[in-house]
């Protein structure tokens, strides 16, 4: 499910996945930031790409990939914390 | 998913959760540096930097089945999680001719909406049910 990464000295990040909101002017721009940080039980959740690592590989990780699964997607603070 | 790096992680998993888990942690540790992935779910506290305890359940179409946040002190109660899993996973089996009440866990039995059971789930659910 997550494909393997070459890894250099670079630190990669991730992020959303999906088009960029079409900006017309500052009041409509505004309307979309909205939108884009909801999150709604029975709506479709935002994409996104991720760098991981899993069982000794880096990964790259797409949450679109996992479709036809379920998905338990967990934030956290911090490493070297609890969960 | 945190902000800190892959790098990181692997330390971590290494160095700690092997330790606690047989061969370490089966799934995929994801860096989300910047916090650009938990902006997007409301998580990333903008403060301090950090993610904050979000847990979203995904169904296997994409849609969001449910979600808790905690702030940073408290863990989160894995058999919740799970039951909730469970629950959701009934109900997307029998396509939505049942529901799980208040309390249910696998094995308790379940609600089956429709209009002879309007004003009549005091008859097949009892409080104590919501209880273990």
């Amino acid at each position: 499910m997550a494909e393997k990464a070459d890894i250099g000295c670079a630190r990669p990040t991730g992020g959303p996945v999906g088009e960029e909101p079409v900006q017309t002017n500052q009041e409509q721009q505004t309307i979309k930031k909205e939108e884009q940080s909801m999150i709604m039980v029975g709506q479709k959740v935002p994409d996104f790409s991720a760098p991981g690592y899993q069982k000794g590989e880096f990964v790259n990780v797409k949450l679109s990939d996992y479709l036809g699964k379920w998905v338990l997607l967990c934030f956290y603070p911090g490493d070297f914390t609890f969960v | 998913m945190s902000i800190d790096s892959m790098f990181v992680h692997k330390m971590w998993d290494d160095d700690e959760l092997k330790k606690m888990v047989d061969g370490g942690v089966p799934f995929p540790m994801l860096s989300d540096a910047g916090g650009k992935v938990g902006k997007v779910y409301g998580v990333f506290d903008e403060n301090n930097g950090v993610e904050t305890r979000g847990r979203f359940i995904i169904d296997p179409d994409g849609v969001l089945q449910g979600y808790e946040v905690l702030s940073p002190p408290v863990g989160r109660n894995v058999n919740e999680t799970i039951r909730q899993l469970q629950a959701f996973q009934l109900v997307r089996e029998t396509g939505g001719a049942e529901a799980t009440p208040s309390g249910w866990t696998p094995g308790k039995a379940t609600l089956k909406p429709g209009i002879d059971l309007v004003g009549k789930v005091w008859k097949v659910w009892k409080t104590e049910q919501a209880f273990d």
